[in-house]
């Protein structure tokens, strides 16, 4: 009945058993290890079941769950319709410019909600604090990237003459986009809900920034309950609460990631305007994009060379020094945060992409198998990071797994945050193979193996580039996993900077700000030189 | 040509990627400076700390070196997250503790962490040179008290001295309608700056069930309001409630660098030396000041980790935490004052500040019986 399958229950399903578990079990071994295990010891050893009653019966938690799950829902659409324009602009058309703006959007979604969430909040207006509103503002603000990246990607990649076919046969240029380019982008825009989705209903930093004390979402609820409070049994029957909304929405979203249609994706040459009037449109597009993005983060680096309404660049000038004056010094080391936050960064992009992409493949390779695997990957974005960090406290606490202290459980940790951004980049690749390669090839006499190594594996090169860059951006700016692992040694360039924010001072204050504005343009960096080193790549 | 290309560049790129992961993770492991010196000292004790304790290069971690090169025992300072985070870690590891001693339980946090077992009771040598009502807290000595402060409402001098207004002095004047809107606090249900001031409004106006206030200088006169008409006072005052001290501080008060539109805060004793210390151009005179009556006190302690490898040399190092050397250093890298009696004082905090001889203060037991109670009423009066 399915016949979107066919092409597994064919050629793939002549690939050996043992390729399909090789590929899984990376994946699963990260998720059981560093997930599954400390969750389940959490909710095993210190959680009073008796206690699931008691939360789930309190008058606050009905609210905060119903509020949680709206603001999700009007942030996840409000993201993808507001994403979509920017999306098309970058993914179609040429500009000068480009790719600057494209990188621009970007940024955002890598850098702390601690650090951006507030230089947001200084332009809305007034009467927008502390209100849903600017919530959901400030969620688009973060998550048009992921729109962005993965619907544009797809896009970049549809054939011009389908809609051209459309457009002839008399389609306005309304139903040829909703007849033609939507459903073809369907996956990728599914695939974006879904994180934007995750991201906006375990939303910890923009709610506590923009929505002020009176709307606590589940993860600020068990974040207050598990540290302030110390109720570590109701912090995880919420965490498990959550855990349990989300994957049932990570298993219907699941289906819809599925390709309808099969397609030759290629890079096809962007458009340049043409005439006056698509030239003045595509300014007024592309400016629109601009200002959304950069004015909060104009208004960010501002903060760093202005100190009490004058002009200075003290917040440089003594970034690398920590002495502020003889026998004072800053508790922080910003200029020891950046490396430190690198380092971290370039382990769990490799982990990650070698762990999603494993994990796509064997996605991709295999159905029920597959499907668990693509919700397990998912799992820790949707769960508490105060639930891991704890968990991993109680159960990595004896030899030979004494690892509490040890450094590289942070880039683990940023790895599986990393990891599903990686899957779904390259689910919706891997999916839209075009009908009839994969038995071209086994008629030509390749084997399934070879026919999905050059069919399948191959066209990874690309978008494993993007989701790379994602990864890397998804660690340097990671803040939640991270605040609770206890570790030796210096500081992530987020840590550093919510250190330097709880200080009092002109100085530390200045800091902060100079040290955001180094994430934000390593961040640029990062993105414009994945877009360039794709444009590079031979069609 | 591209038909080998992307199958070589895919590989090349998983091979490196995940050479560098080693190399990254191996470098990570390496570069983490701590004051510990593992090749001449056999024992490396492991400090845990709240997140604002500098790990290396400060005055403080100096001193901890100068514990080393004495006893040739290590000490590694590691961070385990705010205070909270590290209390509830603490009491989730009792007697399998992630380190040697911990630095950091404060006085809201105590109760949870003794009733859970965490420490090993330990008298210090050093316990008569501590000022006796911070060890009076402790009477079973399962912790030493090794600082203190005081969450207190701060204000903006300048605001108030440009438009000629009085600044408030007591806990009446900020619910005075010629202050309206211009008080901002944090929630206490997402900060504990937030909760200080909470519970220095319970001790001052009580909770109206036991009739006996600990303090006798209640000046709203009425002998009746609670602590929680208090609040409703406030509220219809306008006060403002954020979630966590920075945004406070930062982004809505007037006195700091962030400039923003409200003159009265609640912070510390210890923002208006902090204010110069870290000013830009560097200044004398502070901009803001403290209202000592609203003044609650938080009192830190270390402790023995029960349960840790080395508790002979443990013991030694919480006697070096409050040991003079140590303890000089505690204000200016800390932004509290040393539990000892015979330590200097920084200039700067005798110009800028000053320790409130009559703090609002609650028993920890109290606290911790009753803070979810207090934050749930708080949180119905003031936000919903």
């Amino acid at each position: 009945m399915d016949r979107r399958r066919d092409p597994l229950t064919g050629v793939l399903a002549g690939l050996p058993r043992w390729l399909r578990w090789a590929l899984s079990v990376a994946p699963a071994v990260l998720i059981l290890v560093f997930f599954a295990w400390p969750v389940a010891t959490l909710m095993i050893e210190a959680t009073d079941w008796g206690d699931a009653s008691r939360m789930l019966t309190r008058p606050g938690t009905a609210s905060i769950v119903w509020f949680t799950a709206w603001q999700a829902v009007l942030s996840t659409a409000a993201t993808i319709a507001i994403g979509l324009g920017p999306s098309y602009l970058l993914s179609r058309w040429s500009f000068p410019g480009r790719r600057l703006l494209a990188a621009a959007v970007a940024v955002p979604f890598l850098l702390p909600t601690v650090v951006v969430g507030a230089a947001f909040a200084s332009l809305l207006p007034d009467r927008l604090d502390a209100t849903p509103a600017a919530v959901i503002c400030a969620h688009v603000f973060f998550n048009v990237a992921v729109v962005v990246r993965l619907v544009g990607t797809v896009w970049a990649q549809l054939p011009d003459d389908l809609v051209g076919a459309a457009r002839t046969l008399g389609a306005t240029p309304w139903q040829a986009t909703r007849m033609v380019t939507l459903p073809l982008l369907r996956p990728a825009i599914a695939a974006a809900a879904t994180i934007t989705f995750l991201f906006t209903f375990t939303s910890f930093g923009v709610v506590q920034i923009l929505g002020g004390p009176a709307h606590p979402t589940i993860e600020v609820e068990i974040a207050r309950r598990a540290t302030l409070l110390g109720d570590i049994s109701g912090a995880a029957v919420l965490s498990l609460m959550q855990l349990l909304l989300l994957v049932i929405v990570v298993a219907v979203a699941g289906r819809a990631h599925r390709s309808t249609v099969a397609l030759p994706l290629r890079r096809r040459r962007r458009r340049v305007a043409g005439g006056g009037r698509q030239r003045a449109m595509l300014s007024v597009a592309a400016g629109a994009t601009a200002a959304f993005v950069v004015v909060p983060l104009a208004a960010l680096a501002l903060g760093s060379v202005r100190i009490g309404g004058r002009w200075t660049l003290t917040a440089w000038t003594t970034l690398g020094n920590r002495s502020i004056r003889p026998g004072v010094s800053l508790p922080v080391d910003p200029l020891a945060s950046i490396r430190a936050s690198v380092g971290f960064a370039i382990a769990a992009v490799a982990i990650s992409v070698l762990i999603g992409t494993s994990a796509a493949l064997a996605i991709a390779a295999s159905r029920s198998g597959g499907r668990l695997l693509d919700v397990g990957v998912m799992l820790p974005l949707g769960t508490s990071a105060v639930t891991i960090g704890f968990g991993m406290i109680i159960t990595f606490d004896r030899a030979p797994f004494d690892w509490r202290a040890s450094s590289w459980l942070i880039p683990v940790g940023h790895a599986l945050v990393a990891t599903p951004f990686v899957v779904r980049g390259l689910l919706p690749v891997l999916r839209s193979r075009p009908t009839g390669w994969l038995e071209a090839a086994a008629t030509l006499g390749a084997s399934p193996v070879r026919s999905w190594w050059e069919i399948d594996v191959r066209r990874l090169g690309r978008p494993l580039v993007t989701a790379a860059g994602l990864a890397a951006a998804v660690s340097l700016g990671e803040f939640g996993a991270t605040t609770f692992l206890s570790r030796a040694g210096t500081n992530t360039m987020p840590l550093a900077i919510a250190g330097l924010l709880g200080r009092a001072g002109d100085v530390p204050h200045a800091q902060a700000a100079a040290l955001a504005v180094m994430l934000m343009l390593m961040t640029l960096l990062i993105v414009v030189s994945i877009d360039l080193f794709d444009s590079a790549a031979p069609t | 040509m591209s038909r080998t290309r992307p199958i070589s560049g895919l590989a090349i790129g998983l091979a490196t990627g995940f050479g560098l992961a080693l190399a990254a993770a191996g470098c990570a492991d390496s570069d983490s400076p701590g004051t510990a010196s593992p090749k001449t000292a056999p024992v490396v004790l492991t400090l845990l700390t709240y997140s604002s304790f500098p790990t290396s290069d400060t005055t403080l971690n100096e001193a901890l070196a100068t514990f080393t090169a004495d006893t040739q025992i290590g000490v590694s300072v590691i961070p385990a997250g705010d205070a909270g985070t590290m209390a509830s870690k603490a009491t989730l590891s009792a007697g399998n503790p992630e380190g040697d001693v911990m630095w950091g339980i404060d006085n809201t946090l105590l109760s949870r962490v003794l009733d859970a077992n965490v420490f090993d009771p330990y008298e210090s040598p050093a316990l008569p040179e501590l000022d006796p009502a911070l060890t009076a807290l402790v009477p079973g000595r399962e912790v030493t008290p090794v600082d203190f402060g005081d969450v207190c409402v701060n204000y903006d001098i300048a605001w108030f001295a440009a438009r000629q207004l009085d600044p408030p002095d007591t806990f009446a004047d900020l619910a005075d309608p010629a202050l309206r809107d211009l008080l901002v606090v944090e929630n206490p249900a997402s900060s504990s700056t937030g909760l200080a001031f909470m519970l220095a409004t319970i001790a001052e106006f009580g909770t109206g069930e036991s009739g006996t206030d600990e303090s006798g200088t209640d000046e709203s006169g009425t002998g009746e309001q609670d602590w929680l008409d208090y609040w409703d006072s406030l509220v219809a005052n306008g006060v403002e409630a954020v979630e966590s001290w920075d945004i406070a501080y930062y982004e809505r008060f007037s006195g700091s660098s962030g400039g923003g539109p409200r003159p009265l805060v609640v912070s510390y004793a210890s923002s208006p030396p902090a204010e110069v210390l870290f000013a830009d151009p560097p200044r004398s005179d502070a901009p803001t000041a403290v209202v000592a009556e609203t003044c609650f006190r938080q009192v830190e302690f270390a402790g023995v980790l029960r349960g840790g490898d080395h508790p002979d040399e443990a013991r030694q190092l919480v006697d070096f935490l409050v040991s003079n050397a140590f303890q000089t250093e505690v204000p200016l890298n800390l932004f509290v004052w040393p539990a000892r009696r015979d330590v200097v004082l920084p200039q700067v905090f005798i110009d800028h500040s000053e320790v409130v001889a009559d703090p609002l203060t609650i028993a920890p037991g109290a606290i911790a019986a009753d803070r979810e109670t207090w934050v749930d009423q708080w949180t119905a009066v003031v936000i919903r």
